[in-house]
């Protein structure tokens, strides 16, 4: 095998390899975690957390940032244990909604040629502003069947675990193997030739926006379902949480040069990275800094890979 | 006549009038009660906007996907270093100002050393970064709130003729920062960076050199910031960055400058963060709740940006 394919190799690999490196060493730490329900325990908040990123993915794939899919989730979450929960159908609607002004938002960015991230910090004031108008005071109560959902116990493997490798693979299907998704990452690499080969760009930014919309909004629905109420405050860390997931799974801010996979995987390392920070009985003074410095250090191995990468 | 048509062309004339409506707005309320004191206020607030926003400006100027997102943390760290060192001695406050700057320079160098030799996204990077620093501002703050030293206190809360004198040395700070981006070497090859880095590269500019000393004057500008807004607001506390983030860019792109790069300019900062301070201030006068506040400064913001942007970019 040559170098540069042995570089890529590594490159795609890196992801999985950093969540296994944390996994081990969580399960050196403490080696009761190594069973059905300490894994249960340690990847519950994994799921919204993964959803979030790969709804994050989806923008990054049309080379723009959402900095408003923390208050997003939020107001989902809201609309989840207040609406959903009372009148289902209007809750219903009111998540289709917020899908469709997602889709709106993007078509606004592409028609007005705006910055996303200007954009994206406006809406992040609307998306609390909602929230908060829906749910004054912390509270709400999660649906019946989403508790159930969240809460299931299957034989043998963790619900986490499954809802994880089921979202990566689906979503891994649509973007990477199937002919629109081609064509969807291509308007991020190249945007001007997708234009000239026929396609809408308009319609793939739609598109790619309300993808993100909706898994923001089952983001914030599986959110409910762990924590049983909502608070428009709930989940405002997962826009940086999203960026750092989605980067550190190998998507890049531009070309359209994203991985599913990576991203879920992503998610569930900077999950674990904050146990693993627990169970060092690290000073709670450095956890936020010792985040930062995991993110560093997996990136800066990508770095090195990546140079090689370029050698060829 | 051409002079009044390139005047109604400067892209910053858009964050004034909109800044002017926004305070007519309010003054109309209120049937012109406190308006002078609303806008001595306004200018008050928006210093600490507009220090934060040059070094910003300078960033992002650089090219698309250089921000700097480390801003808060910054402040953060400078404020509390500089604050516990000057431990209220007035003759501490020119040293702990350095330190404050020493501060600003460490987090630049960190921030370009990711950015240049672990090649790392400058957003990411500078979150990265802001992590750690924010870190280390926890563990040296303590819990504990220093108060500043009486003379810097009241240095920052002094008024001529209800302006403040912060916002004077501000006005002046921009003015030469002005004339930094369009008149010297160093500004020029900002911007020629932000056009394109790659000519730029080529045409035998020193690229990487104007690259590490705009994110060290960012990471300064900020620092300052954190330094200034300790002294005004009694202490530092370990969430006075918060809501900086956001501002800074936001000022930045509503007063004019391309996020896009190699398009900037300053009298725009100034006119953008009145705009966002009076807009707050509006709609707190107007008396609403929290909610509609937020959803109503959310629409505003992108409804300015859309106006305002969306004319340049047809124009290029």
């Amino acid at each position: 095998m040559s170098r540069p394919m042995l570089a890529r190799l590594l490159r795609s690999a890196l992801p999985a390899l950093s969540l296994a490196i944390l996994l081990g060493a969580i399960f050196y730490l403490q080696p009761r975690t190594m069973s059905y329900f300490g894994l249960n325990l340690l990847l519950n908040l994994a799921v919204p957390i993964a959803l979030a990123t790969l709804a994050q993915m989806c923008v990054l794939t049309v080379n723009d940032l959402d900095l408003s899919i923390g208050s997003y989730v939020s107001l989902t979450a809201c609309i989840t244990a207040t609406w959903l929960n009372d009148t289902p159908i209007l809750g219903v609607a009111a998540l289709l909604a917020c899908i469709l002004a997602y889709g709106a938002v993007g078509a606004l960015v592409h028609l007005r040629n705006l910055p996303s991230i200007v954009v994206t910090l406006g809406l992040s004031f609307v998306w609390l502003g909602l929230a908060i108008l829906i749910l004054p005071t912390p509270g709400g109560k999660a649906p019946g069947w989403i508790r159930e959902l969240m809460t299931l116990k299957p034989a043998y493997v963790p619900f986490p675990v499954i809802a994880c490798v089921v979202i990566a693979l689906v979503v891994h299907v649509v973007l990477m193997r199937s002919p629109y998704g081609a064509v969807l990452r291509g308007a991020g690499g190249n945007p001007r030739a997708v234009a000239r080969a026929g396609w809408s760009l308009l319609r793939v930014k739609v598109t790619m926006y309300m993808a993100a919309g909706t898994f923001g909004a089952l983001a914030g629905i599986a959110l409910v379902g762990l924590t049983t109420s909502a608070d428009a405050n709930i989940a405002l860390r997962y826009t940086l949480l999203s960026i750092a997931g989605a980067i550190l799974g190998g998507s890049e801010f531009v070309g359209g040069r994203v991985s599913p996979i990576g991203a879920v995987i992503g998610a569930v390392t900077l999950t674990l990275a904050a146990s693993f920070l627990s169970f060092l009985r690290l000073n709670p003074d450095f956890q936020i800094g010792a985040q930062g410095a995991i993110l560093i250090l997996v990136l800066a191995l990508r770095a090195v890979i990546g140079r090689t990468e370029a050698d060829r | 006549m051409k002079a009044i048509t390139t005047f109604f062309r400067q892209p910053w004339l858009f964050a004034f009038a909109a800044a002017i409506a926004v305070w007519i707005a309010t003054a109309a309320f209120t049937q012109g009660q406190g308006a002078g004191e609303v806008l001595s206020v306004a200018f008050t607030f928006a210093t600490f906007f507009v220090i934060v926003a040059i070094g910003q400006m300078f960033v992002v100027t650089l090219g698309p996907g250089n921000v700097d997102l480390s801003i808060p943390a910054t402040m953060t760290l400078a404020g509390t270093v500089s604050m516990k060192i000057m431990d209220g001695l007035n003759w501490m406050i020119l040293p702990g100002y350095l330190i404050a700057v020493a501060v600003g320079v460490v987090v630049g160098v960190l921030n370009v050393g990711l950015i240049r030799v672990l090649r790392i996204p400058p957003i990411i990077a500078t979150l990265s970064s802001s992590f750690i620093i924010q870190s280390a501002a926890i563990w040296y703050n303590r819990g504990l709130r220093v108060k500043p030293p009486t003379m810097l206190a009241d240095f920052t809360t002094a008024k001529i003729a209800g302006m403040p004198i912060l916002a004077l040395l501000v006005i002046l700070i921009a003015a030469v920062m002005h004339v930094v981006l369009n008149r010297t070497i160093y500004g020029r090859t900002v911007i020629a960076i932000g056009q394109n880095a790659r000519a730029a590269r080529l045409a035998g500019l020193e690229v990487n050199r104007v690259r590490f000393l705009t994110y060290v004057m960012c990471a300064v500008f900020a620092a300052s910031c954190g330094y200034v807004l300790a002294g005004f607001s009694g202490g530092a506390a370990l969430n006075m960055g918060q809501e900086y983030l956001l501002a800074s860019v936001a000022v930045v792109v509503i007063g004019g400058t391309s996020v896009a790069g190699g398009f900037s300019n300053i009298p725009g900062l100034w006119g953008a963060a009145l705009f966002l301070f009076l807009l707050v201030t509006m709609l707190n006068t107007f008396g609403l709740g929290a909610g509609v506040r937020l959803l109503l400064t959310g629409l505003i913001i992108i409804a300015v940006i859309t106006l305002a942007g969306g004319s340049r970019s047809s124009e290029r």
